[in-house]
């Protein structure tokens, strides 16, 4: 599978994995013979994914299915445990490769908590315009200007530049977020959940910007949220991910239209619309397993209602049921009807 | 529904003020509604609007700088804004109960889960400990918890997230009450265990004819689950009604805006109404309606504090321009300032 042309970003086989530390105690009773488990974290778990330029990928998953992970990956935040990122064409795993370096300028994260991701002692005019100075993009006498004009298309009035971050509404901060960056003029944006933290109708308001500016940039992006509705209305194609793995992928109609997966097909039941008034809520049984000891197989059989005895035993392989939509499950839909 | 001959809360003008040392902060001012024997009622509000401190106040939580400063809260009849902490101490936890949006806050993390049920148990029945266990066992069971004899002996840490939210419920549920105020009690867990939720709180509901108050930010969350919905914005109620009038037939701007701002089928790829600028802050509240920054209606009528309007029986709007003309929600002008800044 080498990139088909317009693939901007491409995973190959990308795991990552968090070793605990281990504390001398462990460690001792572990030489002295006892047996306890390694302590390890699968966060994210071969996975295989490429976003075309241009597009919104949207990624789907509850908490600790690893979405925040990934994110960080392909924005060249972490490294992988394993496994290859391309950005453009070019390997990105390894981030001591100068050439690397000089790519993560065009890739920019926007985060949850625009409490916590702008530095609260700095102005809104550095916040926003220290990357393209250091970085040459624009002439330090044009910098007032260019961080200007940033502020106003992202609806932000640029009277307010010398303010503090703190001077902001949550949903105006995640507007200086947006254009930090936009900055540095990056082609790929990872965003991870960056509505979940504000209110309805401010969060129309940051998702608005969003799509014009997206349009506007021909942006990348990587949309992560939890919120169903939120990425069924910003994204292109959805990936639905469950303790590591990428469970289901599909154009966005076509994944909200014909749900193949069984954990896909719960989620969407349970999404509350305002077309579904005094329903009998059902739920997907059970919780989600921690991932310090996923189950074996699928993981998703301890809540699967299909579960058989394979989905025990092995984990399924992603095949492409339709052009374009990948489902990893033993007993996808028709094989089910079949064995009825 | 159904038909009540006394409701089993009635707010009526409810005004709840914090006393700060930056000034007064009409928190909630004149909120009026009924909740009946059976019924679930939902208020949506975003952050600030003061759906909290209703709920507080009900439950006679508000503490300095804060007092409840007018109208009545009448609980089957009787008006808990005049009642004794020691009385209102009896009903608390035993008639009227609440669910918060945090379950770690509200239960002891240092306490065993059998130990803080059984105590809630026995505070309001004169049973002994090992009645009040059964009692206890049976209500973790009702919120589906797996092997609850077993998982008594546990601390609230050794439970999951949304598990220890089906505790928190089993608490509020224990005593059988008669009214549940709900705190956004799903806001911090993931959908799938939300629909676990929101399916236990139902049955418990409409199996034991237990009234509901749900509060929220989540309009869809209230679509499915509740009869009746209230929206406040600022401190006030500003619309409220059955659920299809609201969601059909919304007649607040605000209301609109909200309905509009939601993310659905018909709007992707489109984009989405959007209510410019951001909720005003209620330390500066003047006497004109609090929307009307925001309001695309916005006249020179509404410097004043529009009034209550009668729709029907229980629906009420409290706009000097209602109506729910699409014209509202054609798409802002894309660029458009989000507003000034707080100061």
């Amino acid at each position: 599978m080498s990139p088909r042309g317009n693939e901007l970003v491409q995973m190959k086989g990308v795991s990552k994995r968090f070793d605990q530390k281990v504390d001398p105690v462990a460690w001792i009773a572990r030489t002295l013979g006892s047996r306890t488990g390694s302590e390890f974290v699968q966060a994210v778990d071969d996975v295989n994914l490429f976003v075309r330029e241009g597009e919104v990928l949207g990624l789907v998953g509850e908490s600790g299915c690893g979405k925040s992970t990934l994110g960080r990956m392909l924005a060249g935040l972490i490294e992988p445990t394993s496994g290859e990122i391309f950005f453009d064409g070019r390997n990105i795993s390894d981030r001591r490769n100068g050439d690397s370096r000089k790519l993560a300028l065009r890739m920019q994260m926007i985060f949850q908590d625009p409490f916590a991701s702008l530095n609260p002692r700095k102005r809104v005019k550095d916040i926003i315009g220290e990357a393209p100075r250091v970085h040459g993009i624009v002439a330090r006498d044009q910098l007032d200007s260019y961080v200007e004009e940033l502020m106003s298309k992202c609806g932000l009035d640029p009277a307010y530049r010398n303010h503090l971050p703190h001077q902001f509404s949550g949903g105006q901060r995640q507007r200086i977020a947006i254009a930090r960056a936009l900055a540095v003029k990056a082609d790929f944006i990872v965003c991870d959940e960056i509505v979940s933290a504000l209110d309805v109708s401010i969060q129309a308001q940051i998702l608005n910007l969003f799509m014009d500016l997206k349009s506007e940039h021909r942006l990348t992006t990587l949309f992560i949220s939890h919120d169903l509705g939120v990425v069924e209305h910003v994204s292109d194609r959805v990936a639905i991910m469950y303790l590591g793995r990428v469970v289901e992928l599909a154009d966005t109609e076509e994944l909200f239209g014909n749900p193949l997966h069984p954990y896909t097909r719960g989620l969407l039941d349970e999404v509350p619309s305002l077309d579904r008034r005094g329903v009998q809520f059902a739920a997907i049984e059970g919780e989600i397993p921690s991932p310090l000891d996923p189950p074996s197989g699928c993981q998703f059989h301890p809540r699967c209602p299909f579960a058989s005895d394979i989905c025990r035993k092995v984990a399924p392989q992603s095949i492409e049921r339709h052009p374009g939509h990948f489902i990893s499950c033993h007993h996808p839909p028709t094989e089910q009807r079949e064995a009825n | 529904m159904r038909s009540v001959a006394e409701p089993t809360l009635q707010v009526t003008d409810l005004r709840t003020h914090f006393f700060t040392r930056a000034g007064l902060v009409r928190a909630v001012d004149g909120v009026s509604f009924t909740v009946g024997r059976g019924e679930i009622v939902g208020i949506v509000g975003e952050s600030g609007s003061g759906k909290s401190v209703t709920g507080f106040s009900i439950m006679g939580l508000i503490d300095s700088p804060g007092r409840v400063v007018g109208g009545r809260i009448a609980f089957r009849g009787k008006d808990l804004v005049a009642l004794a902490e020691e009385d209102m101490r009896k009903l608390r936890g035993n008639r009227i109960s609440m669910i918060f949006q945090d379950a770690n806050t509200a239960l002891n993390p240092v306490i065993r889960v059998d130990t803080q049920l059984i105590e809630a148990v026995r505070a309001h029945r004169g049973v002994s400990v090992d009645e009040a266990r059964g009692i206890a066992i049976e209500g973790l069971k009702l919120v589906g918890i797996p092997a609850p004899e077993k998982r008594m002996k546990s601390y609230p840490h050794e439970f999951s997230g949304g598990m220890r939210q089906r505790l928190a419920i089993a608490l509020a549920f224990v005593n059988q009450p008669d009214l549940i105020i709900a705190d956004e009690p799903t806001t911090a867990l993931d959908v799938s265990i939300q629909a676990q939720i929101l399916h236990e709180t139902q049955k418990l509901c409409r199996e034991r004819g237990t009234s509901l108050v749900w509060i929220t930010h989540d309009l869809t969350v209230v679509a499915g689950l509740a009869d009746h919905i209230c929206v406040m914005y600022a401190g006030r109620l500003v619309e409220s009604g059955p659920v299809d009038d609201i969601l059909d037939n919304p007649q607040h701007p605000y209301t609109c805006g909200l309905i509009g701002s939601i993310p659905s089928v018909n709007s992707r790829k489109k984009r989405l109404f959007q209510i410019p600028g951001t909720a005003p802050p209620l330390l500066a509240l003047k006497e004109d309606c609090a929307f009307r920054e925001r309001c695309p209606r916005a006249s020179k009528t509404c410097a004043k504090a529009p009034p209550e309007s009668k729709l029907g029986p229980r629906r009420m709007v409290r706009c000097f321009h209602p109506g729910s003309d699409g014209d509202d929600r054609h798409p802002a002008p894309a660029g458009r300032r989000a507003g000034t800044l707080p100061q």
